[in-house]
C-alpha cells in the first residue's frame, strides 16, 4: 500500500477520465436519481456500493448512456457530452464515439450467443473499430489467454460455464482497448464457487493501473481494489471517500445499517 | 432400369396419361409445377422483404409506421385469402392504372404473373411480419444491448446481432409459411392462373382421369413439401449451431 500522501500527490496530476456531474434520472414519475456528481481520474478505480434499488446500475448506465440522463453533465476525457434540455443527447454519432471508448460488462454477460467467443472478441473491433482481422485475432489470442480461456476461442458462449463467460465477456471489453471499463455486478449472476475466478480478472485489471467503474456486491473486493467508494441511497450519494475511510468507519447511520446487512 | 421407367410413360402404359407430349399431359403438367413455384418463391420472397420492413417498422419505428404495419396486419390476416386474392386482382392493376392514366400515361396489361406474385406476397408479407416481430422480440435483449454499449451504429446491430438471431427464432414459423404460400397458390386457379391445380382440373376435365391427376398433383405438392423441409432444417441446423441441444436431455 503506498503512501496516502503520495497517492494523493500523483491523483492530483492524473487527468480526469470521467466526470459526472449533478445526475438527474427518472423513470416517468420515479426519480431514481436525484442529483449524483463522479470523478474518475485516469488510473481510479470506483466502486459504487448501495442496496438494490438505490440507482447503481443506472447511473452507470448512464455513462454511457444505456440511460438516457433527465439532466446533468456527463463528460468523458476532456469531451463534454452534447446533451439537449431534456438530457438525452444531441448528437448520435457522438455517443457511439464514446461508447466505442468504454468498455462495459454486464451482470448476465451478455455475450453474443451466435458467434464463438473468438468471434465475440473480434467482433466491434474488425467492424465497428476497423481493426485488420489477423491483428484483432492476434489482440484476441492475448487477451483470452490472460483471463484462462485460450482453449475455448472456438467454443460457443452457451457451453462454457458462467465464470467463463464472465471471463470472456470481460476480454470482449478489453479487445476495444477502452478508455474505462464499467463493470455492473459482474459476479452476481454466479454461482459462489465461480465468483472468484473472476473476480481476479478484475483485480489484475486494478493492478495494472485501469480506469475502472464497479458496481459490487462484494463489499470485501470493492474494499481491496478501489481507490474510492460511493454508497448510494434512495438516488442520493449518501458517503463517499477512500475505502479504509467508508469501510472502516462510516459516518452515517445508513452506510453503517448497509455494511451491517452485507457482512 | 431407366429404360423401364421411361416405357411406363408411353401411351398405353400406367402413367401414359403423363407423357410429354400430347396426347399425354406431361409438359403441360409440369409448366403448371414451374409457374406453382414461380409464383411460390416469388410470393415468398417479396413477402420477406415485406415481412423484415414490418416487423422491424412495428417494433422500432414512430407511431404513425406502427400504426399503419398494424392495420396491414390485422386486415390481411383477417379476411379469408381468396377473397383478398380476388381484390387484390382487380384492384391492384386497377390502382396502378389509374396512378398511371393520372399521370398522362397510357393503361397498360401487367403481366398475369407478376399481378399473382404480388397479390399472393402481400398477403404472406402480414403473416411474415408477424413471425418475424415474434422471433425478433425472442432474442435476449441484453445481448442487443451490449451491441450497443460497445458503439455498433443501429443498423449494424441489427444486421449483425438481432437478425442472425432472429433468423434462429423465426424459421420454424417461416417454414410454415413457405409451406402455406405454396398451398395457396393453387387458390390462384380462381383467377385463372395456369398453376398446377388448374392445369390439373383442365386434364382431369379432358381425360376424365380424376383421380389420377389429382393423385399425380397432390404427389408433386408432397414432394415440394419434403424438399423444402429438408432445407429449412438445414438452416436451422445452421442458425442453432450456438445453442445446446434440446434433445438429448434427460425428461
Ligand atoms: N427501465 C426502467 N423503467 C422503470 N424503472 C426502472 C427502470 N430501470 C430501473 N428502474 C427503477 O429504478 C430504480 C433503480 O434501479 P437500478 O437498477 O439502478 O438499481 P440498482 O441499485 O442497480 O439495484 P440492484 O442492486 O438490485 O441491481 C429501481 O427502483 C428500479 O425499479
Ligand atoms: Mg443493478
Amino acid at each position: 500500500m503506498p503512501d496516502a500522501s503520495i497517492q494523493g500527490g500523483a491523483a492530483a496530476k492524473r487527468p480526469d477520465a470521467i466526470r459526472i456531474e449533478n445526475l438527474h434520472k427518472s423513470f416517468g414519475p420515479l426519480e431514481v436519481l436525484k442529483g449524483v456528481s463522479l470523478t474518475a481520474r485516469e488510473g481510479d478505480v470506483v466502486a459504487i456500493i448501495g442496496g438494490s434499488g438505490s440507482g447503481k446500475s443506472t447511473m452507470l448506465r448512464c455513462i454511457n448512456f444505456l440511460e438516457t440522463p433527465t439532466s446533468g453533465r456527463i463528460t468523458i476525457g476532456s469531451e463534454e457530452i452534447a446533451l439537449k434540455p431534456d438530457g438525452s443527447p444531441a448528437n448520435r454519432k457522438q455517443i457511439e464515439q464514446l461508447r466505442r471508448s468504454l468498455g462495459m460488462v454486464f451482470q448476465n454477460f451478455n455475450l453474443w450467443s451466435h458467434r464463438t467467443v473468438m468471434e465475440n472478441l473480434i467482433e466491434v473491433p474488425v467492424h465497428v473499430l476497423g481493426v485488420p482481422k489477423a491483428e484483432a485475432i492476434a489482440r484476441a489470442e492475448k487477451l483470452l489467454a490472460r483471463v484462462g480461456l485460450a482453449e475455448k476461442a472456438d467454443v460457443y458462449p452457451a457451453f462454457m460455464s458462467g465464470g467463463q463467460q464472465q471471463r470472456a465477456a470481460i476480454a470482449r471489453a478489453l479487445a476495444i482497448e477502452p478508455r474505462a471499463m464499467l463493470f455492473d455486478e459482474p459476479t452476481s449472476a454466479l454461482d459462489p464457487e465461480l465468483v472468484g475466478e473472476v473476480l481476479n480478472v478484475i483485480r489484475g485489471l486494478a493492478d495494472e493501473g485501469r480506469t475502472m467503474i464497479l458496481v459490487t456486491h462484494e463489499m470485501k473486493f470493492a474494499r481491496e481494489v478501489s481507490s474510492h467508494v460511493i454508497y448510494l441511497h434512495n438516488g442520493v450519494i449518501e458517503e463517499e471517500g477512500p475505502p479504509e475511510q467508508l469501510f472502516g468507519d462510516p459516518k452515517s447511520e445508513r452506510l453503517k445499517q448497509f455494511l451491517k446487512s452485507v457482512a | 432400369m431407366l429404360a423401364y421407367l421411361t416405357s411406363l410413360f408411353e401411351p398405353g402404359h400406367a402413367l401414359g396419361l403423363l407423357a410429354w407430349s400430347p396426347p399425354g399431359w406431361g409438359q403441360v403438367f409440369l409448366t403448371g409445377l414451374l409457374r406453382t413455384m414461380e409464383i411460390s418463391v416469388g410470393a415468398y420472397t417479396m413477402g420477406l422483404v415485406i415481412g423484415v420492413i414490418g416487423a422491424f417498422g412495428k417494433l422500432y419505428g414512430g407511431e404513425v409506421i406502427r400504426d399503419l404495419f398494424s392495420i396491414y396486419t390485422t386486415v390481411v390476416r383477417a379476411v379469408p385469402e381468396l377473397v383478398e386474392i380476388l381484390i387484390l386482382f382487380y384492384a391492384v392493376p386497377n390502382v396502378i392504372n389509374q396512378v398511371l392514366v393520372s399521370m398522362g400515361h397510357d393503361r397498360i396489361t401487367l403481366p398475369q404473373l407478376l399481378v399473382g406474385i404480388t397479390v399472393l406476397g402481400v398477403v404472406v408479407g402480414a403473416y411474415m411480419t408477424e413471425v418475424l416481430r415474434g422471433a425478433i422480440l425472442a432474442v435476449p435483449h441484453g445481448q442487443i444491448e451490449a451491441a450497443r454499449a460497445y458503439g455498433m451504429p443501429p443498423a449494424m446491430v441489427a444486421r449483425r446481432v438481432t437478425m442472425p438471431q432472429m433468423l434462429m427464432n423465426a424459421l420454424p414459423g417461416m417454414s410454415n409459411l413457405w409451406l402455406n404460400t405454396n398451398k395457396d397458390t393453387a387458390l390462384l386457379a380462381v383467377i385463372g392462373f395456369n398453376e398446377l391445380t388448374l392445369t390439373t382440373a383442365q386434364a382431369a376435365g379432358s381425360t376424365k382421369a380424376y383421380f389420377f391427376f389429382f393423385f399425380a398433383a397432390g404427389v408433386l405438392y408432397m414432394i415440394i413439401s419434403i424438399l423444402s423441409g429438408r432445407v429449412f432444417a438445414f438452416f436451422e441446423r445452421r442458425s442453432r449451431k450456438g445453442q445446446p441441444q434440446i434433445r438429448g436431455g434427460v425428461i
